[in-house]
């Protein structure tokens, strides 16, 4: 029965071009899923949406195992967006897995959709977590994925998180969790955008040496352009070269550029909170599409 | 010289960490809910036990020991333990998760609020020194745990009186759907309900003796306390009733509020503070019952408590047995 077809079986993984063209294009289709939902409410975080759009393809449409009409599947691998206000990249994500409806994406924020503003495990199917209150996801991921192994599953747990999220102390507990209970099925991806609600995040707290951080909590630290699809399925593959049942955890730190693929919003004044005109949303689509043709020629 | 002089001084009373609140020769059993634990955890292979640093204080070393595979130590790092504890119990799990119940009422409130509370998942969130059952002041003392708690949806709050009550209370628990806080009565507990004919029901109160004059609504260690104090005011031909409510929320108000509804003198137990807790609890259901009855409040004072020996810091704040006799009959 096609409903419990492993995701990951249509893959292009014989051929490294192909694989990286694959994910590619599904970026470029979630960014535009990102405008068109962020054009809904007139703003949003569409530059984060679009800033990380390559971490969620790479992962949604390389890595992750699921089955779209079988969200609850047991074997499935688990992704935690722990960055709530980036749930617009995670139901762009959702719905190129064919998790959400395509068309249900124009209710996003909207009074009783099922993709509220931030994310949460109670309204949508494919949200594992209710993040938000930011340094919670790499806690959960810790249980998860000790919940997991416990019970003898093979299924992977990658936590997404934001460079803000490293001010938490939270997660640092669960930095050292992960390596004490050496979860090597557990996979963190941090996305550096180097900007917080406030401003910069070298004025707001300063984090680096965040690799440095993270390998003193006996993490496999790899860092690499976030925006570079090559990179992070090469990221993924070094990840998992080593991964061991009871190894090291894994973080993927990833740099990446807020408002990613829009010339006009990765010019504008870094803002956590972008506000885009009514006039200025097919523009933005124009120049999407014309970057990623001029890339792919 | 020095030696005559030391022998003089008369003998000063200590905070010991572990203090007992136990009468002297009061029937006790040993680590009930790590032994319940135990019992349950042998019937059911979902269940898992996590602490944060406070194993041996919580009695989870029992089921460490018995089960080491299924215990989880993580650190002093309360936010990850119950992090952690929402994780597993979506992997189907279900983990009774332990520290001090300041620290995961105050420290950690976020973590069971967000991650445990809100997608209703089946946590038992074990919290020990409930109240004032530490000499170690405020920072050990969480004489606002419930004030705390009862804000939060789908919560459970149970505060039981003694080891039969938790001996009953962890397979209830572990087989409720959502979320529970359980108040921790540790170490050498006082076995006292099993005289009453008693069983613990989740969600329900019960009346433990019945009497003419006075009505006692208690809760946790308080309702050992309510029931000596009854028996002692038999002396001065006060007769009193003892209902024990061992779930706080959510609340037996049918069962209560059918004792409160009468001529007697109503008056609420509980180690808590007189401020959000049990007298608060039975004080709203009474007003949303349109019942206009005085109800005399014994609990903790809203202040920081001090430091001392137990027994001081009891008759000191109004939770002895003859500073309960004192304020009935002055009440009446």
């Amino acid at each position: 029965m096609t409903l419990t077809t492993d995701s990951r079986q249509d893959r292009p993984h014989h051929d490294a071009a192909a694989r990286r063209s694959h994910v590619e294009a599904a970026a470029y289709r979630m960014r535009h899923y990102a405008l068109n939902m962020g054009e809904v409410q007139g703003q949003g975080y569409v530059g984060q949406a679009l800033g990380a759009a390559d971490m969620f393809a790479a992962v949604y449409a390389d890595q992750l195992r699921f089955r779209p009409l079988e969200p609850d599947w047991e074997g499935r691998d688990r992704f935690l967006l722990s960055t709530g206000h980036y749930a617009i990249g995670h139901y762009a994500a959702l719905a190129e897995a064919g998790i959400v409806p395509v068309e249900e994406l124009e209710s996003y924020g909207s009074d009783d959709s099922r993709l509220p503003m931030s994310g949460m495990s109670t309204y949508t199917p494919g949200m594992e977590i209710s993040g938000g209150s930011l340094g919670h996801g790499l806690t959960i991921a810790v249980g998860t994925a000790l919940g997991l192994r416990h019970q003898g599953s093979g299924a992977r747990v990658f936590n997404f998180l934001s460079d803000g999220e490293l001010d938490e102390g939270s997660t640092w507990e669960a930095a050292m969790g992960a390596h004490h209970h050496r979860l090597g099925n557990l996979t963190a991806m941090v996305d550096i955008n180097a900007l917080q609600a406030d401003g910069k995040t070298d004025t707001v707290l300063r984090t680096e040496p965040v690799a440095d951080k993270w390998a003193a909590c006996g993490w496999f630290v790899q860092r690499v352009d976030g925006n570079d699809v090559g990179a992070l399925l090469a990221a993924f593959d070094a990840a998992a070269a080593q991964a061991a049942p009871e190894g090291a955890p894994s973080v993927i730190l990833c740099d990446t550029k807020v408002g990613r693929g829009v010339p006009l919003l990765e010019e504008r004044e870094k803002a956590h909170f972008m506000r885009i005109e009514e006039d200025e949303w097919q523009l933005c689509r124009e120049q999407l599409a014309a970057g990623y043709q001029g890339e792919t020629k | 010289m020095n030696t005559a002089a030391t022998a003089a001084k008369p003998r000063l009373k200590t905070s010991a960490m572990i203090a007992s609140f136990a009468d002297p020769g009061q029937k006790t059993t040993s680590a009930p809910f790590g032994h319940a634990l135990v019992k349950a955890a042998e019937e059911n292979p979902a269940i898992v036990g996590l602490t944060a640093d406070l194993g041996k204080y919580t009695d989870m070393h029992i089921f460490a020991q018995a089960y080491p595979e299924r215990f989880f130590q993580m650190g002093m790092a309360e936010q990850l333990l119950f992090g952690a504890a929402a994780g597993m119990a979506q992997t189907g799990l279900v983990p009774f998760a332990s520290t001090y119940s300041v620290f995961a009422a105050r420290r950690a409130y976020d973590f069971l609020c967000l991650d445990i509370a809100e997608p209703n998942l089946n946590v038992n969130i074990v919290g020990g020194l409930p109240g004032l059952t530490t000499g170690y002041g405020p920072s050990h003392q969480a004489t606002e745990d419930m004030a705390i708690f009862r804000g939060m949806p789908n919560l459970t709050i149970v505060d039981p009186c003694d080891a039969v009550d938790i001996e009953q209370a962890v397979p209830q628990l572990a087989a409720s759907d959502g979320p529970t806080y359980l108040r921790l009565l540790r170490g050498k507990v006082p076995s006292v309900l099993d005289e009453y004919g008693y069983t613990f029901e989740l969600g329900k109160a019960k009346v433990l003796r019945g009497g003419a004059d006075v009505v006692f609504v208690s809760s946790g260690l308080m309702t050992m306390r309510a029931l000596q104090a009854a028996k002692d005011l038999a002396a001065d031909h006060v007769d009193v009733a003892v209902v024990h409510t061992p779930t706080i929320k959510p609340f037996d108000a049918a069962t209560v509020l059918a004792e409160v509804d009468t001529d007697r003198l109503v008056v609420t137990l509980e180690n808590h503070s007189v401020i959000g807790g049990l007298f608060e609890t039975v004080a709203s259901a009474a007003v949303q019952a349109g019942i206009g009855r005085r109800i005399v409040p014994i609990g903790l004072p809203d202040e920081f408590l001090h430091a001392g020996a137990l027994p001081t810091l009891h008759e000191r704040y109004g939770l002895s047995v003859d500073r309960i006799k004192q304020t009935v009959l002055a009440s009446l």
